[in-house]
């Protein structure tokens, strides 16, 4: 089972390609979106190439979730997570860092919930997909 | 003018592979727009036309019941450019495909000479999802280039040479 740092490594490759970035670009705490530039269509390259260069299969939303709040869940209300949606986010992404759903408990506007997908929780995922 | 970037299939496995080709010829207006006294085809017409191939291998596995639409181009380089009287000969092998979309590594060669290569993703849209007026257009494009397809070897193995 290959370490936590070699499942790094070649997600870290993996971005470069999927996104045309520097190395040093990809660290772990950055975010997929609002550092390292990702738009929605990337999600589904990244997921192409994490599953060929791991030799995994990833189902769809396991790893990047599409719709984390339906309209009427109660997840959300005037802009802002519901602690019903915090609660969601944590079922539903386990593998985000704890540290990230912490900072966005404190500041819990909607468009604040993409800062969730960063490239740890790209190796989280992964860590306990490959069960290293 | 029509937005057909494949003249014909030549090749076509279901779910694997498909290769078509692309003949450039000197009435086309687009070769004398792109570059004054140059006459070559656009390097975005080469793409558009691996794009064709690869999103109809793509579109044909779920028998076109979903609409394929160009999603994002990962990498593409191109070696030469192609000039009237050559052939390009487009070859797409499907790397993945899922309900979201799929991906392409594709390639254009006249002869053996490389021209281009690289990778495209291709996303599925649902009927629902998108614009009525959009899905029209876009249903129309892959209508009329079943026609195309079926010029070619067909899913039977067949082929009309």
């Amino acid at each position: 089972m290959p370490s936590r740092d070699e499942i790094f490594e070649k997600v870290k490759e993996t971005l470069v390609d999927a996104l045309g970035l520097d190395d040093d670009e990809v660290t772990p705490s950055a975010r997929l979106k609002a550092d390292l530039g990702a738009e929605s269509i990337d999600f589904l390259d990244i997921v192409f190439r994490l599953e060929k260069n791991f030799s995994i299969k990833i189902p769809r939303n396991e790893l990047f979730p599409e719709s984390l709040f339906t309209a009427d869940a109660g997840f959300a209300e005037n802009g802002r997570v519901t602690e019903k949606g915090l609660a969601e986010l944590r079922t539903r992404l386990p593998h985000a860092d704890k540290e990230t759903i912490d900072k966005l408990a404190q500041n819990p506007q909607v468009e604040n919930v993409e800062d969730l997908f960063t490239v740890s929780m790209v190796v989280n995922f992964l860590v306990a997909k490959l069960g290293s | 003018m029509r937005w057909f970037w494949v003249d014909r299939f030549v090749e076509f496995e279901s779910g694997s592979h498909a290769k078509a080709i692309k003949n450039v010829s000197l009435s086309e207006e687009h070769l004398h727009d792109h570059q004054p006294d140059f006459p070559v085809m656009p390097a975005s017409l080469i793409l558009e036309g691996l794009a064709q191939t690869g999103g109809l291998l793509l579109g044909e596995q779920r028998n076109f019941s979903r609409l394929v639409v160009l999603a994002k181009v990962p990498r593409m380089t191109f070696h030469g450019w192609a000039c009237p009287g050559d052939t390009l000969t487009y070859s797409v092998k499907l790397v993945d495909s899922r309900d979201e979309g799929g991906m392409v590594e594709a390639s254009a060669h006249v002869g053996d000479r490389l021209v281009a290569e690289g990778e495209i993703v291709f996303a599925h849209v649902d009927l629902g999802t998108a614009g009525a007026g959009n899905v029209d257009q876009m249903n129309c494009v892959f209508k009329l280039l079943r026609g195309v397809l079926e010029v070619g070897k067909a899913g039977d193995g067949s082929s009309t040479g």
